[in-house]
């Protein structure tokens, strides 16, 4: 039977020979990962039934919302965390030292074709590796913890074909912007996302984890690559000596739902506008918008190759005085390698603010009162999001952040 | 035991891609109370909320209710505040997970908004999904809850279901052990 690639991974990880789109299975857990804003329940609900943990190896306790904690509730949600991890003696507990998602695929803890859930919607980013992964909230979190597996519902998949090359200035960010722009913010709910196409194909892991990241934003239940051997190579560079996707593809029959073609050559950087993902227009649309600060950072955009294209265009001016652009690296492996390459002094001497690796403004960390707006590389722009309702976030490429950073206006990269 | 119908007065509706965000903000997100989370539901949206479904009722809502953030402080949040049920054209997958886990029940219904109004009394069947508006009279067809998904809701929620199972696997490790 022809089946897709998330098709064959639930298929393995539900003990089936076949499965298909509609299907209930029940598939086994390879990585549980949760995040600190979700944990505090979770933790109280899984000690409260007094049971054991189905596999401590495969749980992962993150602290990256609170970080820095800078209030009493949350240092107390750092505290639960790590009490939780040392009770329970689980072992990969990260305290600070990234987003979740980032550290989960650079420390090499998620494979091609394995199944992972984590208590964060932007789970969905380690599908960039071939991976099965969505998100979860915590009461089935806490299931997990009991049987290390969960029922999904197999999903219908929507191909997204996106073909021709990138212009200059124009990233993988603005292609799944674009898409959401086109398919809407309902446009994958339930499905997967599967990307294909010769523009993925030559994208860096970097530029995939980005599409994947937002399949979410569509409302899918996953967004997945097929591997190759950039995931390989990428795989090799986080320690993982050998890892065999061979099987992993869709087969050439294989049922979508849809096929959507993006032809990559005609895309303009793209920004979306207030107070959805999916509201992005062309940015010569909204050139000009003032703004009060800039984000480059998070799990949609926090890694080297941000950083690098930021400080490529930032290098050697200047941030206007009464403006704000907050340099937020994904993890402290990125902040060490942008160190080293030298980007974040760069960036540091073009007056930026180069904070500590973590969430950073696409949670709470970076505030706007009424009337005031940023312009950031993250992926999500609801109304009070970052503050006042009444502040308004505009969603865009780092490429594009870094020209509007100059500026403190909206600006088109490819006019810097 | 959890009635297979159920009754009550449609206290809220709301539009379109209503956010996890929207339900329980970052911002306010310093304890896990649901008394608390019950108060700041929705506040910077609707912020009558909590007083309009303190006598508990339905809320019914438009497509991609309950997109973005995994938090499960959003149906825990609406809970409190009074939600006995919602009805949403349409829900995004975790929300819809999540509500059927802390045992808040979700029926998908295409028709729900143009064809209900606030204050409209509605019969709701979960198991058939059919919905009677016995104020105006009508019947729509909404999606019935799974039947493992409704024994869940029917404990309380996964947790209240789960310790049941674990005992359950207590017992007949007891039985077996005699």
């Amino acid at each position: 039977m022809s089946m897709t690639i998330t098709e064959k991974i639930l298929a393995r990880a539900s003990g089936k020979r076949n499965v298909k789109a509609g299907d209930i299975v029940t598939a086994e857990v390879d990585l549980a990962m949760i995040q600190d804003a979700l944990g505090p329940i979770v933790y109280k609900q899984f000690r409260e039934l007094g049971v054991l943990l189905w596999d401590r190896e495969k749980v992962f306790p993150v602290i990256d919302h609170s970080c820095l904690p800078g209030s009493m509730e949350n240092a107390g949600t750092v505290h639960e965390t790590v009490k939780f991890a040392e009770d329970y003696q689980i072992p990969n507990l990260y305290n600070m030292q990234g987003v979740s998602h980032q550290i989960i695929v650079e420390e090499g803890k998620i494979l091609p074709g394995q199944v992972a859930v984590g208590t964060d919607s932007h789970t969905c980013t380690y599908g960039a590796l071939g991976a099965f992964s969505t998100g979860i909230g915590s009461t089935e979190m806490c299931a997990v913890l009991v049987q290390g597996r969960l029922w999904f519902k197999v999903p219908e998949t929507m191909k997204i074909h996106v073909t021709g090359v990138l212009p200059e200035h124009v990233m993988s960010k603005d292609v799944i912007l674009k898409l959401l722009s086109q398919i809407g913010a309902n446009g994958a709910t339930y499905k997967a996302l599967e990307f294909t196409g010769d523009t993925i194909e030559n994208m860096s892991m970097d530029s995939r984890f980005t599409i994947c990241n937002m399949a979410i934003e569509a409302g899918a239940k996953n967004g997945i690559i097929r591997p190759d051997e950039k995931t390989e190579e990428y795989l090799k560079s986080c320690g993982i000596k050998e890892a065999d996707f061979s099987e992993l593809y869709s087969d050439t029959d294989a049922e979508y739902e849809s096929c959507i073609e993006i032809n990559a050559a005609e895309l303009a950087p793209q920004v979306a506008v207030p107070y959805s993902p999916a509201n992005s227009v062309d940015v010569t649309e909204v050139e000009g918008t003032k703004l009060d600060q800039i984000i480059i950072g998070a799990c949609t955009n926090g890694r080297l190759e941000d950083i690098q294209a930021a400080a490529e265009i930032i290098g050697g001016r200047k941030i206007p005085h009464a403006f704000k652009c907050f340099i937020v690296p994904a993890s402290n492996k990125v902040y060490a390698k942008a160190s080293e390459k030298g980007y974040l002094q760069t960036l540091a001497e073009a007056g930026c603010i180069i904070v500590n690796p973590g969430c950073g403004g696409c949670g709470i960390q970076m505030p706007m009162i009424a009337g005031e707006r940023c312009l950031g590389t993250h992926n999500r722009n609801f109304k009070g999001r970052m503050g006042s309702p009444d502040s308004m976030v505009y969603l865009g490429s780092p490429e594009t952040a870094a020209a509007s950073a100059l500026t403190g206006r909206i600006t088109d990269p490819r006019c810097i | 035991m959890l009635q297979t119908k159920v009754r009550y007065k449609v206290l809220e509706k709301l539009g379109d891609h209503i956010d996890t965000d929207v339900m329980t903000p970052g911002k306010y997100l310093t304890s896990y109370d649901p008394e608390y989370l019950g108060s700041i539901c929705l506040c910077d949206l609707e912020p009558d909320f909590p007083s309009k479904m303190a006598q508990g009722g339905i809320l019914i809502a438009g497509k991609n209710f309950g997109c973005g953030s995994s938090r499960e402080t959003a149906p825990i949040a609406l809970k409190a505040a009074g939600t006995k049920m919602v009805i949403a054209e349409e829900f995004a997958r975790i929300f819809y997970r999540n509500a059927l886990n802390i045992g808040l029940p979700c029926v998908i219904c295409k028709k729900i908004s143009e064809n209900t109004d606030v204050k409209d009394e509605l019969e709701v069947d979960l198991e058939t999904g059919r919905i009677r508006n016995l104020t105006k009279g009508t019947i729509m067809e909404g999606t019935p809850i799974p039947e493992d998904l409704r024994a869940q809701l029917s404990a309380g929620g996964l947790m209240a279901y789960l310790k049941i199972k674990l005992e359950e696997g207590a017992e007949k490790e007891d039985e077996h052990s005699v």
